[in-house]
């Protein structure tokens, strides 16, 4: 992955307070049309219904069956959209700063969402769920969504509710939250790459449109700790506490501790300032540095004077 | 049935999430259908006629985990009856 274009720190820090990094247009069209071949897609006209459609993808599909763990560089063939999508230096670099050049895969699946006309009866939205189990780690995986096509509002893009990842629950229990303020739905164009940390709450949403709506999710887990792996060329550890509450201007946008302390619409009064305590918490662990803190979140709570 | 989740555990917090389920049929709310709440405070939904029927309660942090985010913490379930043709 010599090419690969790491992220920056505020990049870092963006990712660590909300969650996601969300690539627009970032595969060139030749690679998608490419994916599509591969996968076996055929217009809509040509399907009869959506079992049928998914059957024949299933069998035929390049997509290869990759064994749970499997070192990324080894479970695409060298010339497959996938291994070139994945070797695009903007992706690369984003992979390698997130979880490093040396992670596995998890596992990998195609979603296809059916318009109507290819269902007995309309599909509703999938429920608001965090993936796999309840998963405590302050390690993390990373979850790419690659949307091969335009995704239009109609057609029920990827919802998923920023900030959420550092919440601790379990799946689908979180079901009832039909809406959260906040939340943001994919809209896209081709080639456009979503990626989640593990914890990210989320759902498809429901296809409205007439033409299909792919979208190849795979789930990678780092296998070193996940410090310092982007470009810190631009990491400042020396930058002391700054003011809080009574300011005399405004607050920086372009700044690690405003990425880690930004309230969200969805905040509680309460817990939205643990979020903050947590967020902090996870660029000590991204950084490596325990003694960082912003705006004293924890340092307050830290202080024990013997 | 309507479930709001509020800002604090104040009834007129803001809303900051919330649910429908419709049990006569006319409608079918479904997850990630509105981005903008039915009421901005619980106290709003009261006004309107709905009836509240649960609220979540207080819990204390257990020793060791006063830090852990996870579930909404203040729910509350509202109900409006309404006559039906059946």
């Amino acid at each position: 992955m010599s090419n690969a274009e790491l992220l920056s720190t505020l990049d870092m820090a963006r990712f660590a307070g909300q969650g996601f990094l969300r690539l627009d247009a970032v595969v060139p069209e030749a690679l998608n049309q490419q994916f599509l071949d591969d996968i076996g897609h055929v217009s809509e006209n040509e399907i009869g219904s959506a079992i049928e459609h998914y059957g024949r993808i299933m069998s035929r599909s390049a997509i290869p069956v990759v064994g749970a763990g499997t070192p990324l560089t080894d479970a695409y063939p060298p010339d497959s959209a996938l291994t070139r999508i994945l070797e695009l230096p903007k992706v690369a670099g984003a992979i390698e700063s997130l979880v490093g050049g040396d992670c596995v895969l998890d596992h990998h699946f195609l979603h296809i969402t059916f318009p109507p006309h290819l269902l007995e009866k309309p599909a509703p939205a999938q429920h608001n769920h965090q993936d796999s189990t309840v998963d405590p780690r302050q390690a993390f995986d990373v979850q790419i969504m690659y949307f091969p096509h335009a995704v239009t509002e109609n057609m029920g893009g990827t919802r998923f509710i920023p900030g959420t990842h550092l919440r601790v629950v379990s799946e689908a229990a979180i079901a009832r939250y039909q809406n959260v303020l906040g939340q943001q739905r994919i809209v896209c164009p081709a080639g456009t790459l979503l990626f989640v940390h593990h914890g990210i709450w989320h759902g498809g949403g429901a296809n409205r449109s007439d033409r299909m709506r792919y979208m190849f999710k795979m789930r990678l887990a780092p296998q070193r700790p996940q410090q310092r792996l982007w470009d810190t060329s631009d990491l400042d550890t020396q930058t002391p506490q700054r003011p809080i509450f009574w300011l005399s201007e405004s607050v920086r946008e372009d700044d690690v501790a405003t990425h880690l302390t930004r309230n969200l619409p969805w905040h509680e009064q309460d817990t939205g300032r643990l979020e903050h305590l947590n967020a902090i918490r996870f660029w000590r662990y991204l950084t490596g540095d325990e003694k960082f803190d912003a705006d004293y979140w924890l340092t307050r709570v830290e202080n024990e004077p013997q | 049935m309507l479930v709001l989740y509020l800002q604090n555990s104040a009834l007129d917090s803001r809303v900051i999430a919330w649910a429908n389920y419709d049990g006569t049929g006319s409608s079918r709310p479904m997850t990630g259908d509105s981005d903008e709440p039915p009421y901005s405070t619980g106290v709003h939904a009261l006004r309107d006629g709905w009836r509240l029927f649960q609220a979540s309660t207080l819990q204390q942090h257990s020793h060791g985990d006063e830090f852990r985010t996870g579930y909404l913490k203040y729910e509350f379930f509202f109900e409006q009856l309404v006559h039906t043709d059946e």
